[in-house]
């Protein structure tokens, strides 16, 4: 009888063990850059192609960093809620256009000469925010991805908090809930702005 | 019927992508030199977007990227090292797939030398006890023993 109960614990032990490990999002990867300084980087604002914004002109305030580009299912998704959020004007929303053009895979790059990128991809942020709504203080085009890789983006939306002293302190993987807005990222925005 | 079109467009979809990035990138695999460390270095580095393919097999959009940016760092002269701890600043550990011996991966390392040593003396364990088991049957029976099984015996035999 003895013997029975420890088949049976040990069988326990198994469920238990693969109910927590399959219950997590494998699409969820922690990244190694929060606790670290928000990555440098210098990009044209979309509202003003001639000027650039750097992370460091935000020092000394709590912002978002939010990826996003118009071929993005999830953007729309997750847009209303920016918006809402933007409304409150709690603390200023940073877009990271990514890709915009090479991104969506319904576009030909072979046939889009490099300088035609620029400007398509300008008119079609534009576009888009124009047509959703616009959330962010403003957007930087990050047109080749690169900067998208210094922040470690693998799949569009994602969100970073970035406090006072410019250190990431949250990553948001995938679209932002009315649920992720109110349980993680208020409540962290809240404590930083303090 | 509509999954099965579902999946044959997908496949389509995907060969055609496949096709175009091969395309993209044999131009740039001029040194074969370069082109065989990028083939090795990707080959260990995990694809985020496709989580079981590596950045070698992928053609993901991010894969491509990668690949493009460790052809970039081979040609400006760093060390595989310096490249590995690129994709380690940016995606952690997770894009290694042999991550290094720490205290989070340690249960992933000892894990399964763990169960072999456990199945060892679970094995051991066993086999002692039926050793055992099979020495307590093949003792000659007592003499207590042997007049109790006369009697049962006399008492079941015809008369």
């Amino acid at each position: 009888m003895n013997r029975y109960y420890w088949i049976l614990g040990a069988f326990a032990l198994l469920v238990a063990l693969l109910a927590v490990g399959l219950g997590l999002n494998p699409r969820d990867v922690p990244s190694p850059l929060v606790g670290k300084p928000a990555p440098d980087f210098k990009l044209p604002i979309l509202a003003t192609p001639e000027k650039t914004l750097s992370p460091a002109d935000l020092k000394g305030q709590v912002w978002l960093f939010n990826v996003w580009a118009s071929w993005c299912v999830s953007c729309r998704q997750e847009h209303p809620v920016l918006v809402q959020f933007a409304r409150s004007h709690q603390v200023p929303v940073i877009g990271l256009n990514y890709k915009e053009v090479r991104g969506d895979g319904n576009l030909d790059m072979r046939r889009i000469a490099p300088e035609q990128e620029k400007t398509l991809a300008f008119e079609r942020a534009n576009g888009w925010l124009a047509q959703h709504g616009n959330p962010y203080r403003l957007t930087v085009m990050d047109l080749d991805g690169r900067v998208g890789i210094d922040y470690g983006v693998y799949g569009v939306p994602e969100t970073y908090v970035v406090d006072k002293a410019g250190v990431i302190r949250m990553k948001h993987t995938g679209p932002i809930t009315p649920d992720v807005l109110s349980q993680k990222i208020l409540p962290l925005v809240a404590e930083l702005s303090q | 019927m509509k999954r099965l079109f579902l999946l044959l467009f997908a496949l389509f979809l995907t060969s055609t992508a496949s096709i175009a990035s091969e395309v993209k990138e044999a131009a740039l695999a001029a040194d074969p030199v370069a082109e065989k460390r990028l083939q090795a270095l990707s080959a260990e580095l995990r694809c985020l977007v496709c989580q079981n393919q590596t950045i070698a097999d992928s053609n993901a959009e991010l894969a491509v990227d990668l690949r493009r940016e460790i052809r970039g760092m081979i040609a400006a002269g760093q060390t595989d090292g310096q490249i590995v701890d690129f994709m380690v600043n940016r995606y952690g550990d997770f894009v290694l797939y042999r991550p290094p011996v720490k205290g989070i991966t340690l249960l992933l390392w000892a894990g399964p030398i763990a169960m072999l040593l456990i199945g060892l003396f679970a094995l051991h364990r066993y086999l002692r006890r039926r050793a055992t088991r099979l020495d307590d049957s093949e003792r000659p029976l007592s003499a207590e023993e042997a007049r109790q099984a006369d009697s049962l015996l006399k008492e079941n035999t015809p008369q």
